[in-house]
């Protein structure tokens, strides 16, 4: 019983990193029609920010496990991957809409580049961020049942996102446009939205949320300029399973897809259950070739 | 305008019999490509012999993947796959040959005791060769009917078959008591009992790669001139206006995905022999997408845009990345942007007088009009 409670609560932390990464290339696709296979980039620019911060604290403070960096470097994450996302969507995405297999290509260059400045800046070993005190603890339900801190804050921390990111669409003035965008380009243009500017905000969004979930990835291991390319194909599994930049969609496919690939690797071994999982959707998709959800036709 | 470059149209302008013009600007630029392959052994060393050997089977695999991108519009990102797939199957052939009837080396040092019974057929040429067209257009077909069957197309086919790509390389790196592992299949001595390594054999497999290279290149002619071809280019342009003339695109993507896997398969079969390993990095992610851009610069859907722009990506590569390991990534990363924004119609579309595409933050308005008129291929 332990065991499995164990795994699940396992396979639910691996689902809220896929889902804080998934969630940024379901909204890019979902409002763009962009596929960015540069959002594993974005990922490891928020985790390289996160150990960057804690070398500079560690130098002043002397102090490489201070617990404020660690919360300070979460926003700053946000905020780094934000900028890039931004800058590569101004530079190179917006001449790309409407011809999606050319911005696969074009972001994939995107990513190479970004890596490469990554080796130049730190090295191509990879690093250690080295976790708070407070978080390396481990919480007892049962005598046999210990769950890391680490993870429950993991999960913690996409719920937050989850519910900002709820709030930003539907609360607030900028998110209505964005929702209008999204489900009518032509119709929110012609009533003043500006579409570019929309476009451009909703792309750093989720580079955003993609800095975000590095930043938590260095709680998990060590990190590495090419440290995005073992998620992103994850997640776009789990976009593709979701359906069409389906925000529900999305979380319910990365929780699937967390916990189904956690309980096959525990079955099997960790290459059986990718095989499993990637045959499984497939399959899936015979039967609802549009994912879990839809978007209704117009 | 005067300023563009175009064979075509400068052979038109000489004074031959209409027919001959015709067949020459057909013509002519791929038989000059084959007639510089086939003299390139007599000029270059034994080692530059072997590195062109080794981009005309990439070359291949290009023109396969030209096939459906070009032309049917559906990008895979899973080509490396089909190619490492053809390379496993003629690299068993070539590891039976050479074990002499023993057990391979990395099957004992695995614990195997005897052969599995999936590698015992491979010890005969007349299995193992057309394996290595019939393993990946079967895996192909298969994929291809369950993804084309549901209407799965564009990025979505292209995200799948990238998944395919990362999910065959670690199946592969883990089932090391079969397939090697991550060092994959090495050391072959013999082919067909001549040793593989000499010179000799090796201008022999060239010659063999560029007589396949040729065959395939009047293959995928054949093929674009035909109806089925013409069927293809209106798969790419509407599909459903296709599916409602009463055609089922899902069976003609199916083919043609096939077929173009199993192209790839034979590049890599060929590509085995000359390089001497195949191992799992060569089916991954990173290998499979590099081929989109051989293509892209070269130029989508003009067969001779693969073959010179596998060479050419891959000359540079060899070139740069040998002395500027850094430099080669900067660069590669820009050339996939640049082929994207810049010169969609790669260098072929270049030759022909397509033109650049004028990305919009180059905009030659603003410039005074002399500098407009020489900038090449600026429409206004």
């Amino acid at each position: 019983m332990e065991v499995w409670a164990s795994q699940l609560f396992n396979g639910l932390s691996l689902s809220s990193i896929l889902l804080l990464t998934a969630l940024g290339l379901a909204l890019s696709f979902g409002l763009m029609n962009v596929i960015n296979l540069a959002h594993g980039e974005f990922i490891m620019i928020g985790a390289y920010t996160t150990y960057a911060l804690q070398q500079v604290a560690a130098h002043y403070t002397g102090d490489p496990q201070s617990g404020i960096t660690f919360l300070i470097a979460i926003p700053a994450s946000f905020i780094m991957s934000a900028a890039a996302g931004y800058l590569v969507e101004v530079t190179v995405i917006r001449f790309l809409y409407r011809r999606p297999l050319d911005t696969l290509l074009a972001t994939w260059g995107v990513g190479l580049f970004l890596q490469q400045l990554a080796r130049s800046i730190f090295g191509a070993p990879n690093v250690q961020v080295v976790a708070p005190a407070w978080l390396s603890s481990t919480v007892s339900i049962t005598s046999n049942l210990l769950l890391p801190m680490k993870r429950i804050f993991i999960i913690g921390l996409v719920l937050a996102c989850l519910g900002a990111l709820y709030l930003y669409m539907y609360r607030s003035n900028e998110g209505r446009r964005m929702r209008g965008v999204m489900q009518n380009r032509e119709m929110a243009s012609s009533l003043g939205v500006s579409t570019r500017r929309v476009d451009s905000f909703t792309f750093a969004l989720g580079s955003g949320l993609a800095g975000v979930a590095g930043c938590a990835l260095t709680l998990i291991g060590p990190i590495g300029p090419s440290l995005g390319t073992f998620y992103i194909v994850d997640a776009f599994i789990v976009v593709i399973l979701g359906g069409l930049g389906q925000i529900p969609g999305t979380i319910m496919a990365a929780l699937i897809i967390g916990i189904l690939n956690t309980l096959f690797e525990f079955g099997t071994t960790a290459v059986v259950g990718k095989v499993l999982v990637f045959a499984m959707v497939i399959l899936f998709l015979q039967w609802k070739p549009a994912g879990l959800m839809r978007a209704r036709g117009r | 305008m005067a300023s563009r470059i175009s064979i075509p149209n400068a052979i038109k302008g000489l004074p031959l019999p209409s027919w001959l013009g015709d067949l020459a600007s057909v013509w002519l630029a791929p038989v000059l490509v084959l007639a510089a392959l086939l003299v390139a052994p007599l000029l270059l060393s034994d080692f530059r012999v072997a590195l062109l050997g080794k981009f005309l089977t990439f070359a291949i695999l290009a023109m396969s993947l030209n096939l459906i991108w070009g032309y049917a519009g559906m990008l895979s990102l899973g080509h490396g796959v089909f190619f490492g797939l053809g390379g496993y199957a003629m690299a068993m052939f070539l590891k039976l040959e050479s074990a002499n009837g023993k057990l391979p080396d990395f099957m004992f040092w695995s614990g195997l005791t005897e052969l599995p019974f999936f590698w015992a057929p491979f010890e005969y040429a007349w299995f193992a060769i057309p394996m290595t067209f019939i393993v990946p257009a079967a895996i192909a077909g298969g994929l291809g009917y369950l993804v084309f069957r549901s209407r799965i197309t564009g990025v979505y086919f292209a995200l799948i078959t990238q998944a395919l790509a990362l999910i065959v390389s670690i199946l592969f790196i883990g089932q090391q008591p079969y397939t090697g592992g991550t060092n994959g299949i090495t050391n072959y001595t013999t082919i067909f009992g001549f040793a593989i390594n000499s010179p000799a054999t090796q201008v022999v497999l060239y010659y063999a790669t560029l007589a396949t290279l040729a065959l395939t290149y009047l293959l995928c002619a054949w093929l674009i001139a035909s109806r089925f071809g013409r069927l293809l280019v209106a798969m790419r342009d509407d599909e459903n206006r296709v599916r409602f003339s009463g055609y089922n695109p899902a069976a003609l993507k199916t083919i043609v995905f096939a077929l173009s896997a199993g192209i790839a398969g034979i590049a890599g079969a060929l590509f085995t022999p000359q390089v001497g390993i195949i191992s799992p990095t060569m089916m991954g992610i990173v290998p499979s997408i590099e081929v989109a851009i051989w293509v892209a610069v070269g130029g989508r859907g003009v067969l001779l845009g693969a073959i010179v722009g596998a060479i050419l990506v891959n000359g540079a590569k060899s070139g740069l990345s040998e002395s500027f390991p850094a430099i080669w990534q900067y660069f590669l990363g820009l050339l996939f942007i640049g082929a994207v924004l810049v010169f969609p119609s790669g260098i072929m579309g270049l030759l022909r007088g397509e033109g650049w595409r004028r990305p919009e933050w180059f905009s030659t308005s603003h410039l005074p009009g002399f500098a407009a008129r020489v900038l090449p291929g600026v429409k206004k």
